[in-house]
């Protein structure tokens, strides 16, 4: 689905619907400053994590996602969706960004949240 | 409020369970633990190192007092428990303490027996079982000389070589003729006796002990023939009992330990005991790895997932003595029943006895060399019938042709620096640096800690030998039957049953009904799910994208750099200048920045972003080409020599037939990747003899070839049989396949599942029973008419859309742009 993105003073923005997602699935928001996956869990919970593995790089918006987390398909990290902190014993992370949902529309803040250097 | 739960015994199994517990459900109980040793808990089995000098007391720790703090565990160390209050459900311990319990845990292991004949309460006699025993030996070597070790067996013989080291003159009695007689066959005994002889130490076999003798302390042993022997130290390491005394004061139902059920539960169903303490099904077991394998189960029921049951273990031993290899499992002794295999070769002190009955590995006995130890452990515990390897099979699992790791197999032998995983670059001193500061036992943890063997496995051998080696004893000893991942206590064969009986056809009906313990399972089980439905019910089965790895659901393979590769098919290995044209003109149109020619007789292209691909392949599939599947766990190719129709030595039309094959299998989903060739003469261009299915034909007509592999370990197919028509040939390939699909593990390629079930049932199941044959073939065709839709073809014409295509485009400054 090729959404128009709409902007508000907040910086949110509309992204698609909560549907342009497939459960358990991510797609990917392209910005100048690199891709950002938006996942979709089982119960529909939405999280935007940069799409770059801690490990070397690989796209985490291709991986399998379960529960609140996704294996990275190159290596198979596993990446905490709502921290994006890697499941120990790896360490690393992967910078989170704010998401909201009204109704089914997802807006997304291209500003990431502090704490972790891998924007 | 959480219920209670108390732990009587503070020592391997207990904590062990209650481990398990906290993995699986932290917050199900208060736990309360009682131990009569005065520290945290710490591995027994190395006790042994630890009396030789190898190790110090620090380092065999496995939970120090904070683990119990960080974990709310309360602990009372030092304190014995005296009492069980069944009907107050209260434990009462020596010095007064009490503690409620909902559920009560009995660990407490057992006790060494002592030979109660006159002097054996003497100073100076001591047996070897904890930590304070361990103290007073080393002690004793302190001030004195000469020490006897009555006993010949595992333990007797680890203080003898522990005592030794610490500089004492050591004499092991032995009451029988050979040591270790409940390990070894008299071969292998004797070679032991000979090299712990060369390394000092001294034996009576045959000896019988009447007293000991002293006035303060011991000081001489006498024998039944009134000998006596000068001694200090007395070690008694005759054998244990299972400590059940509590137990039986209790009213608990004991015979020659504490009966439990197979969940663990004593008669008293709110009472569950684990450890050596029990007795299981008649048995009692006096190593760890049952140990382990029971505090599984007792935690599963603890945490009410109701599931896994406990259903006795097969053990097998080493004897923790640096630089002496020895082996041992299962039943060796035999009987009328029986046949020995036996491989000697005295001058390397090399020894390897198996016994077998009907073409079933029993027991096994190895010194000198243990490689292979595990192997035949497999073997046994699998029951896989040998009769195909019995020529060979005293030689071991040829470590040849492992790639990655030279000709390295003995890793005691080892550098530190020497690499063990070629995939992640992790050397021997980084597997046993974490072995050691993080307290690792198992191979999962030790992947998930040094990435060891997490990649392609072809090291796994040598990991679990480094472990083994390093935490010694049984430690890495896998389960028998394994679970299929964490999120579940349920084996592979056991899901795909449940699959077929209960009708299950979609991955979440799987989990629903296995009641998987993890919401939605891992990235290890669903994809194994997903297969095992789609293999089940080709028709109605749900196919779930979300459980298939990313190859698999973009039909097409993933790059370091997050592009993705093309490989269309060449049927056979063949093509045609159209073709290539059009592969030619999609490289210049896309800027494929490499075209390589596979080592599947293909030509791929690589570097393309994902949303290119569908366009891609259509122009492909407008020239006749469809997808390739070198993504899958399916069907790859089917390579080809040019045959009768060119070669001057060619016997059959060995290109046309492999078209044919291709034409058979392409699409089908396999449990891992399955590849087939098909040479026209024995020269075999076509490498038939290392695919999962060769064909080499001959002047007769074909002979058929499985379980071949090139690739991490090579192994060279084994013959399956001749047949005379191509449409035979089609017939056994499809029957091949089939069995292989419904029965392999997933990520099980052919070479291990062969070697696993036994090339005999194969050939029982395609080549000796036509008529099953016939079924199976006649399966495969079916499940094919739903599989063979060009998976590129459906997206090219806008099948998943949202997979190729980002959800929105967002500018810096937040300028909005369509996707
Ligand atoms: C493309 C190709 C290399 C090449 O450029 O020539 C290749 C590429 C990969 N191989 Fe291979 N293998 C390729 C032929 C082979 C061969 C040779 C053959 O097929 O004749 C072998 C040894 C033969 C065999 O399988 O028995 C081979 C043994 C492996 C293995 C080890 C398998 C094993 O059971 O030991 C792996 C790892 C795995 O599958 O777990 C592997 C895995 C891979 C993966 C899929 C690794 C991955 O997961 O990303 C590589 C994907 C690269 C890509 O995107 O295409 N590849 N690989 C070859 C594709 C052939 C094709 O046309 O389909
Ligand atoms: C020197 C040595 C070497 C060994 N080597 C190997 C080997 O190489 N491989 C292998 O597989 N196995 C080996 N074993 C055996 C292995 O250590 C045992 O199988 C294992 O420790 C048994 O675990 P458990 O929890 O049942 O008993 P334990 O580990 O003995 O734990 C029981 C605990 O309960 C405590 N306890 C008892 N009664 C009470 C009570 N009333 N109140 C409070 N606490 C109580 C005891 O003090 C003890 O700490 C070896 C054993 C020894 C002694
Ligand atoms: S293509 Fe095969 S051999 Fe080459 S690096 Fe990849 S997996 Fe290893
Ligand atoms: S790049 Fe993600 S696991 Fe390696």
């Amino acid at each position: 689905m090729q959404t128009e993105t709409v902007m508000n003073e907040k910086n949110w923005v509309e992204i698609g619907k909560i549907d342009d997602i497939p459960r358990l699935g991510a797609r990917v928001v392209r910005t100048e400053e690199g891709d950002i996956a938006v996942f979709r869990t089982a119960d529909d919970e939405i999280f935007a994590v940069r799409d770059k593995c801690p490990h070397k790089g690989g796209p985490l918006s291709q991986g399998i996602v379960h529960g609140k987390k996704v294996a990275c398909p190159l290596h198979n990290w596993n990446i905490h969706l709502d921290s994006g902190e890697a499941v120990a014993p790896d360490e690393g992370c992967a910078a989170t960004y704010p998401v909201r949902v009204t109704g089914t529309t997802i807006y997304l803040s291209t500003i990431p949240d502090t704490g972790c250097p891998n924007q | 409020m959480a219920e209670k739960l108390v732990v009587i015994g503070n020592g391997m199994a207990g904590i062990r369970t209650i481990e398990e517990l906290l993995k699986i459900d932290p917050q199900a109980f208060d736990i309360t633990v009682f131990g009569a040793e005065p520290y945290g808990n710490y591995n027994r089995i190395m006790l042994s190192p630890v009396l030789t000098g190898e190790k110090s007391f620090t380092d065999i720790v496995t939970h120090d007092e904070q683990w119990y703090v960080d974990n709310a565990v309360t602990l009372y160390k030092g304190i014995s428990v005296t009492e069980i209050d069944r009907v107050k459900r209260r434990v009462i311990a020596a010095d007064g303490t009490t503690a409620d319990y909902d559920r009560l845990l009995i660990a407490t292991g057992s006790n060494p027996f002592v030979i109660p004949m006159p002097g054996h309460n003497l100073p100076g006699v001591v047996t070897f079982r904890d930590m304070h025993d361990v103290d007073s030996m080393i002690d004793a070597a302190n001030k004195y000389k000469n020490a006897v070790v009555i006993g010949g067996g595992l333990l007797g013989l680890e203080a003898a070589n522990g005592l030794m080291q610490q500089g004492m003159n050591v004499t092991v009695v032995h009451i029988m003729d050979t040591l270790m007689e409940r390990q070894l066959d008299k071969v292998a005994a004797n070679m032991l006796r000979s090299s712990l002889e060369e390394r000092g130490l001294n034996f009576m076999m045959g000896a019988q002990t009447d007293a000991i003798l002293g006035k303060e302390r011991v000081e001489n042993v006498r024998f039944a023939d009134g000998t006596e022997i000068a001694a200090d130290l007395v070690v008694m390491a005759v054998g244990i009992r299972p400590n059940m005394e509590l137990a039986l004061k209790s009213g608990i139902h004991c015979e020659r330990g504490i009966v439990v059920s197979d969940t663990m539960q004593t008669f008293d169903p709110r009472i569950y005991a684990v450890g050596e303490c029990v007795q299981h099904r008649g048995i009692t077991y006096g190593l760890v790895a049952p140990l382990f394998e029971m505090a599984k189960v007792c935690a599963n029921h603890l945490a009410r997932y109701g599931i896994g049951r406990y259903v006795g273990s097969v053990t097998s031993t080493k004897l923790k003595v640096t630089g002496i290899d020895l082996f041992s499992a299962g039943d060796f002794t035999g009987n009328d029943q029986t046949e020995e295999l036996i491989f000697q070769d005295a001058s390397s002190g090399v020894y390897r006895k198996l016994v077998v009955q009907d073409n079933k590995i029993q027991g096994a006995v190895m010194y000198g060399d243990t490689i292979d130890g595990s192997w035949y452990f497999d073997l046994l515990r699998d029951g896989t019938d040998i009769s195909d390897m019995r020529k060979n099979i005293l030689f071991g699992q040829a470590h040849l042709g492992d790639s990655g790791h030279g000709e390295n197999n003995r890793v005691a032998a080892m550098a530190d620096s020497a690499e063990i995983c070629g995939c992640n670059g992790v050397c021997k001193g980084d597997i046993v640096k974490a072995v050691v500061d993080k307290k690792l036992f198992t191979l999962e943890d030790v992947r998930a800690h040094t990435k060891a063997s997490s990649s392609c496995g072809s090291c796994t051998g040598l990991v679990e030998a480094l472990l083994a080696h390093t935490v010694g004893g049984d430690f890495s000893t896998a389960p028998h039957l394994k679970p299929l991942c964490g999120c579940t206590e349920h084996t592979h064969d056991e899901v795909r049953a449940a699959i077929v009986k209960q009708e299950l056809k979609s991955v979440r009906d799987v989990m629903t009904f296995l009641e998987w313990k993890t919401p939605d399972g891992c990235s290890k089980c669903r994809p194994a799910l997903n297969y095992y439905v789609v293999c089940a019910w080709p028709k109605e089965g749900m196919d779930d994208y979300q459980s298939r790895f990313i190859n698999e659901r973009v039909h097409a393979n993933i790059q370091k750099d997050g592009t993705y590769s093309v490989i269309p098919r060449m049927w056979g290995g063949g093509t045609t200048p159209q073709e290539l044209r059009a592969i030619a003109d999609v490289a210049e149109e896309y800027n494929v920045k490499t075209v390589h020619v596979t080592g599947g007789q293909r030509i791929g292209l690589y570097g393309l972003k994902k949303e290119q691909l569908p366009a891609i392949w259509k122009k492909l599939n407008a020239a006749g080409m469809v997808s390739g599947h070198a993504y899958g766990k399916a069907l790859r190719t089917v390579k080809t020599c040019v045959g009768k129709e060119w070669c001057r030595f060619g016997t059959q039309d060995s290109t046309q037939l492999g078209v044919e094959m291709e034409k058979l299998s392409w699409g089908s989903w396999t449990p891992h990747k399955f590849k087939m060739a098909a040479s026209g003469c024995p020269r075999n261009c076509a490498e038939a003899t290392i695919k999962d299915l060769g064909v080499v034909c001959v002047d007769s007509g074909y002979e058929l070839h499985v379980g071949g592999n090139g690739g991490v370990k090579v192994r060279a197919t084994d013959y399956l049989c001749n047949v005379k028509t191509e449409e035979e040939v089609l017939e056994y390939v499809a029957a091949f396949m089939q069995l292989y699909r419904k029965e392999a593990h997933y990520l099980e390629r052919t070479a291990p599942w062969l070697e696993r079930v036994g090339l005999t049932y194969v050939k029982e199941q395609i080549v000796e029973n036509e008529t099953n044959r016939k079924q199976l073939a006649a399966e495969f065709r079916e499940s094919q008419q739903y599989m063979q839709d060009d998976p590129w073809a459906e997206r090219a014409q806008g099948t998943d859309k949202h997979e190729f295509e980002p959800i929105a485009m967002v500018m810096v400054g937040n300028q909005a742009v369509p996707a």
